[in-house]
């Protein structure tokens, strides 16, 4: 367990160096840091005196030693923008994006299981066929575009009168298509709970908790379908197996081979895929955050990009980096412990 | 009967709500306080109102602060802290300075602030430039100040519209890391760039970068007369577009700005909020390079570049009528706005100067904007292209996010580039000094003019302009230095981009806004 912990520090490490290589090699192209931060009438002296105290001139391994040899001390170097160490930047921002990421992975777990099994046990049935086909859509729709459907059915609403007006069921069946709208359209709203440090929650409180619903839903949108197939597919085949049916034979109940037995072999794939997409779903706040205004490392690193807040830019790739191997090394734990027969070290059996 | 319903209906209503006028106007002095949320694009850089010459920055400096003189609507000159001004000589002018306002900190304000002030800006990287031609500023007494330039300028009132006085007994000394509390620091963390005092009509309460500013009403603002009747403004950026009008029309923000031309129609259509637009004063322009494109030193092909756009068409379909079509760099308003100068499209006469200038059969160049900078940058670019196509010329365009087209422009890396340029001064020489001036990297003329154009004869009239303290003639030397860099065809000039905020029908923008687009929220009223 312990070698295993700390052949993962070693992979963190190896993961970040290689990031803040990649990243450095491509400022470059990130555009010019002295643009952004000077009116235009500043002369070309002024601008190259600004470079000069940046170290933007010197070559690329001067540059990328000095960073090293700093982070190596904790020290990330100093936002363009912010005026602060990006570390400092990141924490301010990190809990907002947590909180998202949390968010929807709770609509997530909470949905998923139960439909997923639910398809599973029977496929034919119509409710089954009606979740399979809308988790294609909420598969193919990109999220800032389910974003953005979001804000305007719930937040701004839409009036829809198809049907006559005078009529008692016109007016019955227009309500239901039309929304009211009232939900919030952008940012966590004032009402936060701070809990220690830099983080505020949206959890404790019911305003904050409807700040947090459309971005947690539409963040959840794809990975949610995803997630109902996986379960799905994963658990059809482990019903097909020869175990299932000699506990069916054996007379033990359906639910509990449902539940018990099937369902628990089920879940070790949709772990390891899980853990990747946890991941995979930090990167997609940057969308989500960007439609919502949501006030995280997303929107701070779309906006980092815009001003070519270069520090800020790769100590954010680098966070991101750590981010995926911890969640991979957690998922590793947590397949040792609902599987005891792998082994963490990887040694043969 | 439902007639009948409806009758007694607004019967009752109208003897119940009768005596509420009195009511109100009771609570009125005591009444809730007025908070209007705003969402603009990007929230200010900084407290530091010298650290940045940005729009944002200026927008803050008329919320925290008050010029000596401001901008009117018609593009005059208002008395803000300065209430009169004289000429004592070509190079002095004598400003007299309001009396009995304070500093958000309670310190008075005098004559010594606004000298500080002045010393400051010479200092600051981003605004040096523009007050260089100040030589000094002294404190004649208590209330009067005299500011001496190195030589005979017209300018003196539009560089006063940017000086916003700041308490400068705040800002002396030191703080507790021992550094001075009145540097300017771009690049890092100063006293300055979090505290902030000004006579302006709000005060800074919180700020969390990027997330919002929240700003209170100063209770001993001087203006007593001003209409304004906002006690709390609350600014939160929202970048994305969508967002911010989402936000607008969902009525979680009462005020945005800017609106996307894309959504301008759909602004309009809401019954609860009000669009408000005016002409801008920012030029979009296409320059040729000539030391690139040896085609581009003959006039006449640049005049037949000039004669197959069709800058009307941009405007109108592109821009959605969000533009007004530009045959100059100075806008209605400014002294150098020429009004006898019309676009010029006209696709046969082009085609005949290409056949003039030999080049009958076109040629190839290359052409670079950006597509993150101006409204529709990228779709013109592609309407201009399109347009060249008329004329056999093939244009090879590439569009790039704007933090790495400025690199490209600095290269002067296209045949063809775009830029936008909005006159810092508000005045028609910044626009030639900075776009069409032959390029000198000594003096930072022509800093932005990738056409490599050079016309000595124009800058000498320019150079003319700049000594000239008598507005009038001043105005006939600009307009005549317009008309010849039209004649010349200098640069493909293309529209001026139109300004649009949007808010709640509640919100009286209309009379506070301003081409400069720095809303004086000082002065808006809000109605219950």
């Amino acid at each position: 367990m312990i070698a295993f912990l700390i052949k993962r520090l070693m992979h963190a490490f190896v993961v970040m160096f290689v990031i803040s290589v990649i990243s450095f090699a491509i400022q470059s192209n990130l555009g010019d840091p002295i643009q952004q931060m000077v009116g235009q009438s500043v002369p070309e002296s002024q601008r190259a005196e600004l470079r000069e105290e940046l170290g933007l001139n010197d070559s690329f391994l001067v540059q990328y030693g000095r960073f090293a040899a700093n982070a190596l001390q904790g020290d990330f170097g100093y936002s363009y923008f912010f005026n602060e160490p990006t570390t400092e930047v990141i924490q301010r921002h990190l809990p907002a994006t947590l909180e998202l990421v949390i968010a929807a992975t709770l609509i997530i777990v909470v949905f998923s299981v139960p439909i997923g099994v639910y398809c599973a046990i029977r496929p034919r049935s119509a409710l089954s066929r009606f979740f399979m086909s809308v988790s294609i859509i909420g598969i193919s729709i990109p999220v800032f575009l389910t974003a953005i459907m979001l804000i305007q059915l719930f937040a701004i609403g839409v009036d829809f009168s198809p049907f006559p007006v005078e009529t008692g069921w016109g007016q019955w069946l227009n309500g239901v298509l039309s929304t009211e709208g009232g939900m919030p359209s952008y940012g966590r709203g004032n009402n936060l709970t701070h809990l220690f440090g830099t983080w505020d929650s949206n959890f404790f409180s019911l305003d904050g908790l409807t700040y947090l619903v459309l971005p947690a839903v539409s963040l959840a949108s794809i990975m949610l379908p995803l997630f109902i197939r996986l379960i799905r597919a994963e658990m059809l085949e482990v019903l097909q197996s020869e175990y299932v049916k000699f506990a069916t034979a054996k007379g033990i109940s359906l639910k509990r081979i449902y539940f018990v037995h099937a369902l628990k072999n089920t879940m070790l794939p949709v772990i390891t895929v899980g853990g990747v997409q946890l991941g995979t779903m930090v990167a997609y706040t940057i969308l989500t955050e960007t439609v919502f205004q949501w006030p995280g490392m997303g929107l701070m690193f779309l906006e980092a990009i815009q001003r070519s807040d270069i520090p800020l830019i790769v100590t954010y790739l680098m966070i991101v980096g750590l981010i995926f191997v911890v969640t991979n090394t957690l998922v590793d734990l947590i397949y040792g412990l609902v599987n005891p027969t792998v082994k963490l070290t990887g040694k043969p059996a | 009967m439902i007639d009948k319903k409806t009758l007694l209906a607004s019967l009752l209503g109208a003897s119940v709500v009768l005596p509420l006028p009195a009511l109100a106007q009771d609570s009125s002095s005591d009444s809730d306080p007025v908070t209007l949320r705003m969402a603009y694009d990007a929230d200010p850089v900084s407290l530091d109102i010298h650290e940045q010459l940005s729009g944002g920055i200026l927008q803050l400096s008329h919320l925290t602060h008050d010029p000596l003189v401001r901008w009117t609507k018609d593009v005059n000159f208002e008395p803000r802290l300065a209430t009169e001004w004289e000429r004592i000589d070509d190079k002095t002018m004598r400003f007299t300075l309001r009396d009995g306002v304070k500093f958000h900190t309670g310190n008075d304000f005098t004559a010594k602030d606004v000298v500080w002030t002045i010393n400051r800006l010479k200092h600051s990287g981003d605004f040096k430039a523009i007050f260089d031609p100040i030589a000094s500023a002294t404190a004649i007494d208590e209330h009067t100040v005299e500011i001496k330039t190195h030589k005979p300028y017209p300018l003196v009132l539009n560089l006063a519209t940017y000086i916003f006085p700041m308490d400068s007994e705040y800002y002396s000394g030191e703080t507790e890391d021992g550094d001075p509390k009145d540097e300017i620091v771009k690049n890092g963390d100063s006293f300055a760039s979090r505290h902030s005092s000004g006579t302006g009509p709000y005060e800074v309460v919180s700020r969390q970068q990027g997330v919002k500013v929240e700003f209170e009403r100063f209770d001993d603002y001087w203006d007593k007369d001003s209409p304004g009747n906002v006690d709390r403004l609350v600014l939160t950026p929202i970048g994305e577009n969508a967002t911010r009008v989402s936000a607008l029309l969902s009525g979680d923000v009462d005020f945005i700005a800017p609106v996307p031309p894309n959504d301008l129609e759909r602004v309009k259509a809401d019954k609860n909020v009000e669009l408000t637009t005016m002409s801008g004063t920012r030029i979009i322009l296409m320059q040729l390079n000539q030391k690139r494109v040896e085609a581009f030193e003959d006039p006449r092909v640049r005049q037949a570049f000039n004669y197959a756009v069709n800058q009307q068409a941009i405007a109108d379909r592109l821009m959605k009528g969000f533009a007004t079509p530009a045959a100059q760099l100075s806008p209605k308003g400014y002294d150098g706005y020429n009004d006898s100068l019309e676009p010029r499209y006209d696709v046969e006469k082009a085609k005949e100067l290409m056949k003039e200038a030999g080049y009958e059969d076109g040629f190839s160049v290359t052409m670079m904007a950006p597509n993150n900078r101006y409204v529709n940058d990228a779709k013109i670019s592609q309407a201009v292209a399109t347009m060249l196509s008329r004329i056999n010329v093939d244009v090879d365009l590439k569009t790039l996010p704007k933090a790495q087209y400025w690199g490209e422009f600095d290269d002067r890396a296209a045949d063809i580039m775009m830029i936008g340029w909005h006159a810092d001064t508000e005045d028609s020489a910044n626009l030639y000094q900075y776009l069409t001036e032959c390029p000198d990297p000594e003096t930072g003329a022509g800093q932005y003019n990738a056409a490599n154009y050079c016309n000595p004869e124009i800058d000498e009239k320019v150079a003319q302009a700049n000594v000239e303290t008598d507005r009038d003639k001043r105005a006939e030397m600009l307009q005549a230095v317009e008309k010849a860099l039209y004649d010349d065809a200098a640069f493909m000039p293309l529209h001026w981009q139109d300004l649009a905020w949007a808010a709640k029908k509640n919100v009286k923008l209309e009379p506070v806004v301003n081409v400069m687009n720095f809303p004086y929220l000082g002065d808006l009223v809000v109605e219950q």
